[in-house]
């Protein structure tokens, strides 16, 4: 595949682990006292593992993983507010296939869908859109998840069902943006970071400069990196580097996907259909004051919670289910626990029997551990 | 006079309930779908065949059955009656045994196009031909509207297995290596792709195709082959664990080697699915002493369905895994067995 093999190249990776070597001796980082690399996004995560990155680099480079998997940081709550609109008469829900597995306290959607609630996995909002102009007797619910990356894509469907006045059609919005729990695991004391690898996807929209304050406030490099092996060994040595020189900078090394300002047309849908909400719950952070989008008042016609009266629309208010008993999710996703080091992975929690969604989303990090290896084949 | 030249006696263009409620309606469907064009060489409810292959001392019969579900019915590359041909030979194939007879039961869906039916029946006598077996005895019923996914179709199939063979997974052997008779993939990519509602396009086709000609040029030129699967559900990730179970064995894949066709990769690189865990209804995998692998590939590119025949990887001492890949990129993961089905992912 074409721009896709060029970007795991075994014999430039053998280079680039060179050069990371030097630069993490240079600082003087070891085994003991490692430099600690957040990769915010689940999508590194798994490259990470499914190329053995982990392994390959310089013993004194410690990946720390990250909050940016969207459906690993919904909390209960949420997956219970999405099954109950799911079960309800006359409703097709449809969802990514990210979502369908991940547990709610009353099951997933999965086995809503078993138990007779029509769940349906869609490839795109505009997939459910187009299920709700061909059963206009039913209600379509789209469960809108993600970050910056999958905003753009609910939001254009909103302007096209509004143009069309679609009346059956509503988004279950769960949408969260990158910059605010970034913030909160910064002001966190226990957390000792030492630079960043940001999602690329993201920026591909918002662009670089959302980040800016990471360096400003905090004195720490970010580095905006793409999905291939060869990108994120890149992006390690210029954050490696930005620290050996004593510069703390926004830079970006997927420069040929991320434009420095984003994608403008992306930006204006989004702040069309979306505002701020005041705070949103997060899975393990708890609530984050503007971290979540709610639609505006004037798409509310396309609001799932607003039609259903669930979730932050509910009259009697929300109650916050808690997390089941044992599951660390939350410490894991904030990058306080590995997740070999939960007492309840490959044993409580395994892909079958999921107690969090780290386990089931494709880029939940216990996935990446389960799937690749870590942990197993390191018992070899 | 064949069933294409013959006029009609269906008045319906589809199925109704009436076809299958015993009476004049059901016996024109029958006689004018399934026995003109599978020809059982009896009117009575059962097939009955000659034992002559099971005098051989030694010989063994093999009888095996499978159910075949699939939307859409008809794909590039195949269509549901070709599969349920396909998928019991097959099976029957990869012990060891020569088929010989299937039967075919139908669940028919009231609404059903009987042009449809019409053309799954005439690929699966197409399909049987190229096997060399015979459709010998089936059933159908009718099932309404909502009941079913159109057409269902169950086939079960008996064969022989000649004096001296004796194929199975426990077989194998730490240094055997493990041999594909084609890329990998392509029926669940196909498969996805034909549903349409991924907006793709691909000049994919189903690798659904019958083994047993393979099968046998491989036992005739590598007469050590210790065992034969189809990686069908699941894809190969499935077949080798279950495998690598059974023989106590791990088995160690090289992922540079493994056939898949940039089409496959492509698709799957997209929507974040894992070509080892694709269907496939084409293609087996085989364990043979290292030092008849040449022979065997020789004898598999030898023929049409094993062209693409190639080595993946090696049965190595059990260790905790049954499976493990060494990547391209020189690391080592493991090929766990799928859990669920594969789910397409968000970004």
């Amino acid at each position: 595949m074409k721009y896709v093999e060029e970007f795991r190249d075994p014999s430039k990776a053998h280079a680039l682990l060179a050069a990371i070597a030097r630069a993490a001796d240079a600082i003087g980082a070891s085994a003991e006292n490692p430099i600690r690399i957040m990769e915010i996004c689940g999508g590194h995560t798994h490259a990470i593992f499914r190329y053995g990155l982990d392994k390959l680099v310089h013993e004194g480079v410690e990946f720390i993983h990250g909050p940016g998997c969207p459906v690993c940081v919904l909390p209960m709550t949420r997956v219970d507010e999405a099954v109950e609109i799911a079960r309800r008469p006359g409703v097709i829900f449809t969802s990514f296939g990210d979502a369908m597995r991940v547990p709610g306290s009353k099951g997933s959607l999965l086995q809503a869908k078993a138990g007779g609630a029509d769940v349906r996995t869609v490839y795109s909002p505009l997939d459910a859109l187009e299920l709700a102009r061909r059963n206009p007797d039913k209600e379509v619910v789209f469960f809108g998840l993600g970050f910056e990356t999958t905003t753009p894509s609910t939001a254009l469907t909103i302007q096209v069902a509004a143009r069309e006045q679609i009346p059956n059609f509503t988004i279950f919005c769960n949408h969260i943006t990158v910059p605010p729990p970034i913030k909160a695991l910064l002001d966190d004391p226990y957390m000792q970071l030492d630079g960043f690898v940001g999602p690329g996807h993201v920026s591909m929209v918002i662009g670089i400069h959302p980040y800016d304050f990471i360096a400003r406030d905090y004195g720490k490099p970010l580095v905006v990196a793409g999905f291939e092996p060869l990108d994120l060994l890149q992006s390690v040595l210029m954050v490696l580097e930005q620290i050996r020189t004593g510069r703390a900078e926004i830079e970006n090394q997927y420069a040929r996907v991320v434009p420095e300002h984003g994608n403008p047309v992306s930006i204006a849908a989004m702040a069309d259909v979306y505002e701020e909400r005041p705070s949103f719950e997060w899975r393990g952070l708890g609530e984050i004051d503007a971290s979540g989008l709610r639609i505006r008042d004037k798409y509310l016609a396309y609001d799932a919670e607003t039609k259903f009266g669930i979730g932050y629309a509910a009259s009697t208010g929300r109650t916050p289910v808690p997390e089941p008993e044992g599951c660390a999710c939350g410490k894991v996703m904030t990058g306080r626990m590995k997740p070999t080091a939960c007492p309840q992975f490959g044993r409580g929690c395994t892909p079958d029997t999921p107690l969090g969604a780290l386990m089931v989303s494709s880029e939940g990090a216990c996935a990446a551990y389960w799937t690749y290896g870590g942990a197993r084949l390191a018992a070899e | 006079m064949n069933a294409e030249t013959k006029p009609s006696r269906l008045r319906d263009t589809r199925i109704t309930m009436a076809h299958g409620g015993g009476g004049r309606a059901m016996r024109d469907l029958i006689e004018e779908v399934f026995t003109d064009v599978f020809r059982p060489d009896s009117d009575e409810d059962q097939a009955r065949l000659s034992a002559e292959a099971l005098r051989e001392p030694g010989a063994r019969l093999a009888f095996t059955t499978d159910s075949f579900v699939v939307t859409p019915l008809e794909f590039p590359g195949g269509d549901i009656g070709k599969l349920a041909v396909c998928g019991t030979v097959n099976d029957l194939a990869v012990g060891g045994a020569q088929p010989l007879w299937l039967s075919a039961a139908f669940i028919i869906e009231e609404g059903t196009e009987i042009a449809q039916l019409k053309r799954i029946v005439a690929s699966m006598a197409r399909e049987a031909a190229i096997a060399g077996v015979r459709i010998v005895t089936g059933d159908t019923k009718v099932v309404g509207r909502g009941s079913g996914d159109g057409v269902f179709i169950t086939t079960s199939g008996v064969g022989v297995i000649p004096p001296g063979r004796d194929m199975a997974a426990r077989h194998i052997r730490p240094g055997d290596v493990a041999l594909v008779n084609g890329v990998l993939g392509d029926h669940g990519a196909t498969i996805l792709a034909a549903r349409g509602d991924l907006a793709l396009s691909s000049p994919l086709q189903s690798d659904c195709q019958s083994l047993n000609g393979l099968i046998e040029a491989v036992l005739a030129a590598a007469p050590g082959t210790r065992a034969a699967r189809d990686a069908t559900r699941g894809g190969l990730a499935s077949c080798l664990n279950e495998m690598a179970m059974s023989a106590g064995v791990t088995v160690a894949l090289d992922e540079a080697a493994l056939p898949l066709r940039p089409e496959v990769r492509g698709m799957c690189e997209i929507l974040g699915l894992d070509p080892l865990y694709l269907a496939n209804e084409g293609t087996l995998v085989l364990f043979v002493p290292e030092d008849q692998a040449g022979a065997a590939l020789a004898a598999m590119h030898a023929t049409e369905a094993g062209r693409d025949a190639c080595l993946i990887g090696r049965a190595v001492e059990k260790g905790t895994i049954p499976v493990t890949l060494r990547t391209a990129f020189g690391g080592t993961r493991i090929v766990d067995m799928l859990v669920g089905e594969q789910l397409p992912r968000i970004c």
